[in-house]
C-alpha cells in the first residue's frame, strides 16, 4: 500500500493535473492575514479582519460615505433627531428589513444590540460606554418603543461623537430572539455568537476555520442590492511572497497583504491593478517621559528631526504609507496635514547642545519585530546615530513589546496606533488626554504609556469633545495638534495605507478608511 | 492495587523463568513512563508559559480595552489565581480529557487539534514516504561506492538538504514547478472549487476523497501536496541517506559479508538482502524519529505553502500567549513521539532477526 501511494506520488511528481488558472466566476477569492480574528461576535470584534467580516455580515443604524466620511447616512435608521439640550437622539428604524433567520429587524433588535455590547463589556465597549452608559442604566438610557430607538447621554457631546461611534463594529444590529435562543448561563448568546451569526447584511458567515480560511455567502433575502457575488472566501496566506504568486498565477482575485518587495515586483504586469486607501492607522515613536533624556523637551524636538520620513516613505514603506506628523490621520475632522519636521541633522545637534548633551548618550528602543517595524527602527538607529544618540534596538514579537509598553519599562517604543472609530476623539482621547498618571492609573492611554503628564491638554481634549458646531471643532483639534506636535512626547511619523493587488478582471472591492469599511457588496468579475 | 501488585509479582516470579518480561509488567511500565512524561511535559510548558514576559490577557482583549474588560477577561481566564492553583486546575481538567478551549479560535483546544493535525499528518506521512524510498537506496548506494561520484553525488545533495533553509526552497519550488511549469497545484490544501466537495471523515484529505470515491478532488489534494511533501521529504531523504550510508559501511565491512562473498552469493543479493537487512533495525528507529520530527508540523513549509497545520497552530499560540492550545499541542506531539518510540520499540523486536 505504501509502494502503491509511493508510485501515486511520483506519478503526481512527473504528470500532474495543471492547476486551475482561474477562480469560479462568482466567487471572490481573496489571500489575507485572518490570524487576527479571535471572534465573530460584534460585541466583541476589536481586530481588523473581524471588522472587515461584521462590515460586510452585520448592518448598523447609521453609515458614512467612505470618501467623505463628514456624509453621515441611514442604514437600519430610516432618520433620526436630537434634542434641544443635545442629549437625547431619536432614531426611526427602517421597516422590511429581515435577519437571515427570517426574523424582523426591529427597534428591540437595535436597543438590546447596544445594551448587550454594555453589557458584556468586552474590549471594545468604551466606544459606548464613553456616553455614561453602564450594565446597571443602559436598560433606562437606550430603549426601544415601537419603531422609535431612543438613546440618551450623560451629557451634551458634539452630535457626530455618538454618530460615529454608532457607525463602528461593536454597534452592529444583531438577531435578539436567535442569539438569546442561544444564551447559556445567562451570557446573552456569546459564546455562540463568537463562532457563529445573528445578521442581516449583504454577505452571511458561512465558515470560519481559525488561521485558515473565512467564507461568507451572499445574503439572498438582503434588503438592500444584491451582491453579484454569491461567495467569498478569504485565505489566511501569511507570507506575502505566496499571496503574490497565487495572485500572478490566478488562484486567487486579490492579494491583500503585500510587502513593498512584492508590489515592486508587481509593477508592469497588465493582468494586476494595484489600489490603495488611506487607512487611519498612524507609525509613532513614543518617548518615555521616565527617561532623564527624553524628558527635556530640547531633546523631545531634536529627535523629530532626526527621523528620515522622506526616506522611509519612499523605501521602507513605499506604497504603504505617507508622512504625516499629527495624532488625527487624514480624512477625519479637523486633522492637521502640515509636517514641520524633516531630517536635519545640524538642527537636531545645535538642539542637543542647548540641552547640554552635545557628547551624544545611549536609548534603547523595543521594537515588534516585523520586517516593516525592524527596517524602520534600523533607518531611525543611523539618523540618530548621525547626531551621536546611541540607539540600541530591543527586538520582540508584538505582544511582548505591548506588555512592556504597557508596563511603562521602555525608553523609546516604535509603535502603530489605529482609531478605534471615525470620530477625532478617539486619537485625542490616547495621544492627548491622561487624566491620571500614576504608575496604577486604570486607563493606559498613550500618553500615561510614556508617562506624560498633561492636565491642561487634558482639558481641552475634553472641551473639544462637547463642543457642538463642527466648524468650531475642528479649529480646537487643529490648536490642539499644532501644540501636540511640537512638544508632546510623540514622534508621529507616518500614516497607513491599505494596498490591495486585484486581477483586472476584478472590480468594485472597496477599501474605505476603516477596517469595517473594507467591503464586497460591489465585487463584480467579467 | 493489591491486584496490582499482585501482578507486578507474578511478573517478577515470571521473570526468574525465562528473560521476556511479563506482558502486565510492561504495560504498567508504559503506563508509568507515559504518565511521568507527560506530566514533566505539562510542568516545563506550563511555567515556561508564564514566565514568558508576555501578558496573556493582552491576547484576548487587545490593547485599546478598558480597565475593566481587562479585569474581567483576566478572572474569566482564571489568571488572578495563584500559579500553582492554575497549573492544579489544569492538570485536572486534563486528566478528564478536557483541554480547555483556546482564546484566540474561541473554540474547544481539542477541536482545533482535531482539525489541523491532520493536515499535518498527512503531510508528514507524505514528507516521509518520500524520504524513505529514496533516501535509503540512496545511502546504499553511497556506500557501496564508497568514495567513487556516487557517493559524492549523494553527499552534496544530502548536505544541500540539510543546509537550504526549507522556506527558500519552498518558494522556488513554487515559482518554478506551479507559477513556470504548471505541474503542480499551489499553496493551500486543495482548490476552491473542489471545496466543500467531500465531507472530513479522518480530516486527511487524501484518503477522505478516495473514501467519498471524489477521484477529482483526490487528484487534485495529490497535486497540492505533492510540493510541500516533497521539500520536507527532501530534508528527511538527506538524515535518512546519510544514516543508512553510514550504518551500511558498517556493515559491508563484517565478515559474513567477506563470506556470502566467497560463498559466491550475487553481489545485489548481499547488499539489498543481507547488508541492507541487518541495518534496518537501526535505520528503523532513525525514520521513526525523522518522520516524528516532522509530524511536530514544520512551520516555515507551513507559513510557505498556507497548510494549516499543527506547526503553525502551536506557533501562533505561543506568540499570542493562547497557554491551553500552546499545552494542548504539547501534549499531542509529546504522544506522537512516545508512540512512535513505543512502535519503533516493536518493530525493532519484529525485525531484529536474533529476536526470531
Amino acid at each position: 500500500m505504501r509502494r502503491l501511494m509511493g508510485a501515486a506520488l511520483i506519478a503526481a511528481m512527473a504528470w500532474s493535473t495543471p492547476a486551475l488558472a482561474e477562480t469560479p466566476k462568482d466567487t471572490l477569492v481573496m489571500a489575507h492575514t485572518i490570524d487576527d480574528i479571535i471572534t465573530l461576535d460584534p460585541a466583541e470584534i476589536f481586530e481588523f479582519s473581524g471588522a472587515e467580516y461584521a462590515g460586510n455580515t452585520y448592518d448598523r443604524l447609521i453609515g458614512y460615505e467612505v470618501d467623505d466620511v463628514s456624509k453621515i447616512y441611514g442604514v437600519v435608521a430610516e432618520s433620526w433627531d436630537i434634542s434641544e439640550d443635545g442629549k437625547t437622539y431619536t432614531f426611526k428604524i427602517r421597516s422590511g428589513i429581515n435577519f437571515v433567520s427570517g426574523n424582523p429587524l426591529t427597534a428591540e433588535d437595535a436597543a438590546f444590540s447596544l445594551q448587550r455590547a454594555i453589557i458584556l463589556d468586552k474590549s471594545p465597549a468604551f466606544i459606548l460606554t464613553q456616553f455614561g452608559f453602564t450594565p446597571e442604566n443602559v436598560k433606562d438610557k437606550i430603549k426601544a418603543d415601537g419603531d422609535i430607538l431612543t438613546i440618551e447621554t450623560d451629557q451634551a457631546y458634539a452630535p457626530t461623537f455618538l454618530l460615529y461611534c454608532l457607525t463602528a463594529t461593536i454597534s452592529s444590529v444583531v438577531d435578539k430572539k436567535e442569539v438569546m435562543a442561544n444564551e447559556q448561563d445567562g451570557d446573552m448568546g456569546h459564546k455562540w455568537l463568537r463562532t457563529n451569526y445573528a445578521g442581516s447584511s449583504a454577505f452571511k458567515l458561512r465558515q470560519w476555520k481559525a488561521n485558515e480560511v473565512l467564507v461568507l455567502d451572499r445574503n439572498d433575502d438582503y434588503w438592500g442590492d444584491k451582491p453579484a457575488m454569491k461567495r467569498v472566501v478569504i485565505r489566511h496566506i501569511s507570507e506575502p511572497a505566496t499571496q503574490r504568486l497565487l495572485l500572478e498565477k490566478g488562484d486567487i482575485d486579490i492579494a491583500r497583504k503585500l510587502g513593498a518587495d512584492q508590489l515592486a515586483g508587481l509593477e508592469g504586469n497588465d493582468d494586476i491593478r494595484v489600489r490603495q486607501g488611506e487607512k487611519g492607522a498612524v507609525y509613532y515613536l513614543g518617548l518615555s517621559q521616565k527617561n532623564k533624556y527624553l524628558q527635556k523637551p530640547e531633546v523631545r524636538q531634536a529627535l523629530k528631526y532626526l527621523v528620515d520620513y522622506k526616506g522611509i516613505e519612499q523605501t521602507i514603506m513605499k506604497g504603504k504609507a505617507t508622512v504625516h506628523q499629527a495624532f488625527l490621520p487624514k480624512g477625519f475632522l479637523g486633522a492637521l496635514t502640515e509636517t514641520p519636521f524633516s531630517l536635519d541633522v545640524e538642527k537636531a545637534k545645535s538642539l542637543l547642545a542647548e540641552a547640554g548633551l552635545s557628547e551624544g548618550f545611549s536609548l534603547t528602543m523595543d521594537t515588534r519585530n516585523t520586517a516593516e517595524i525592524t527596517e524602520m527602527a534600523q533607518s531611525i538607529q543611523s539618523t540618530f546615530a548621525q547626531a551621536g544618540i546611541t540607539l540600541e534596538i530591543i527586538p520582540g514579537d508584538g505582544k511582548q513589546t505591548l506588555t512592556k509598553y504597557r508596563a511603562r519599562n521602555h525608553d523609546i517604543y516604535i509603535g502603530r496606533w489605529g482609531p478605534d472609530y471615525q470620530d477625532p476623539h478617539t486619537n485625542a482621547d490616547t495621544f492627548a488626554r491622561n487624566p491620571d498618571n500614576s504608575d496604577d492609573a486604570k486607563s493606559k492611554p498613550l500618553a500615561w504609556r510614556n508617562a506624560w503628564d498633561i492636565p491642561e491638554m487634558t482639558k481641552q481634549a475634553d472641551a473639544a469633545v462637547l463642543e457642538g458646531d463642527a466648524a468650531k471643532r475642528a479649529e480646537m483639534y487643529l490648536a490642539l495638534q499644532r501644540e501636540h506636535q511640537q512638544v508632546s512626547p510623540f514622534v508621529i511619523m507616518m500614516q497607513e495605507i491599505e494596498v490591495a493587488a486585484e486581477r483586472a478582471n476584478t472590480k468594485g472591492f472597496i477599501i474605505g478608511p476603516a477596517f469595517d469599511d473594507n467591503r464586497y457588496y460591489k465585487v463584480t468579475k467579467d | 492495587m493489591t491486584s496490582s501488585m499482585h501482578n507486578a509479582a507474578s511478573g517478577e516470579a515470571a521473570s526468574t523463568h525465562s528473560w521476556v518480561p511479563h506482558p502486565v509488567k510492561v504495560v504498567l511500565g508504559v503506563v508509568t513512563t507515559l504518565a511521568i512524561t507527560f506530566l514533566g511535559l505539562l510542568v516545563v510548558t506550563f511555567f515556561i508559559g508564564r514566565v514568558v514576559p508576555i501578558d496573556p490577557v493582552l491576547a484576548v482583549v487587545g490593547d485599546h480595552a478598558s480597565a475593566s474588560a481587562y479585569e474581567k477577561a483576566k478572572i474569566e481566564l482564571g489568571l488572578h489565581l495563584p500559579l500553582w492553583q492554575q497549573f492544579l486546575i489544569y492538570v485536572k481538567n486534563v486528566a478528564v480529557g478536557d483541554f480547555g478551549e483556546s482564546v484566540l479560535t474561541a473554540n474547544p483546544v481539542i477541536e482545533d487539534i482535531k482539525r489541523v493535525f491532520p493536515a499535518t499528518l498527512e503531510l508528514a506521512t507524505m514528507g516521509t514516504i518520500f524520504g524513505v524510498l529514496l533516501g535509503v537506496p540512496m545511502g546504499v548506494v553511497a556506500a557501496v561506492h564508497k568514495g567513487r561520484w556516487p557517493d559524492q553525488l549523494v553527499r552534496v545533495l544530502g548536505l544541500l538538504g540539510y543546509s537550504v533553509p526549507v522556506f527558500w526552497l519552498g518558494l522556488v519550488g513554487l515559482l518554478l514547478f506551479y507559477a513556470k511549469l504548471d505541474w503542480v497545484a499551489g499553496p493551500g490544501r486543495l482548490d476552491i472549487a473542489y471545496e466543500y466537495l467531500v465531507d472530513p471523515v479522518t480530516g486527511m484529505l487524501l484518503i477522505d476523497s478516495l473514501i467519498a470515491g471524489e477521484i477529482d478532488v483526490f487528484l487534485n489534494a495529490l497535486s497540492h501536496i505533492a510540493l510541500p511533501a516533497i521539500i520536507l521529504g527532501y530534508f528527511s531523504l538527506a538524515y535518512i541517506s546519510r544514516m543508512t550510508r553510514s550504518f551500511m559501511l558498517e556493515q559491508l565491512s563484517q565478515e559474513y559479508i567477506i563470506t556470502a562473498r566467497v560463498k559466491g552469493l550475487s553481489e545485489t543479493r548481499i547488499i539489498w538482502r543481507h547488508a541492507l537487512g541487518n541495518v534496518m533495525v537501526p535505520l528503523v528507529t532513525v525514520i521513526a524519529l525523522s518522520y516524528a520530527s516532522l509530524l511536530e508540523g514544520s512551520v516555515l513549509t507551513e507559513i510557505v505553502f498556507a497548510w494549516p497545520g499543527l506547526g503553525q497552530y502551536i506557533t501562533n499560540s505561543l506568540l499570542q500567549a493562547d497557554m491551553n492550545a500552546v499545552l494542548g499541542g504539547t501534549v499531542v506531539v509529546g504522544a506522537v513521539f512516545i508512540s512512535l518510540n513505543l512502535l519503533s520499540d516493536i518493530l525493532y523486536r519484529l525485525l531484529d532477526p536474533r529476536a526470531k
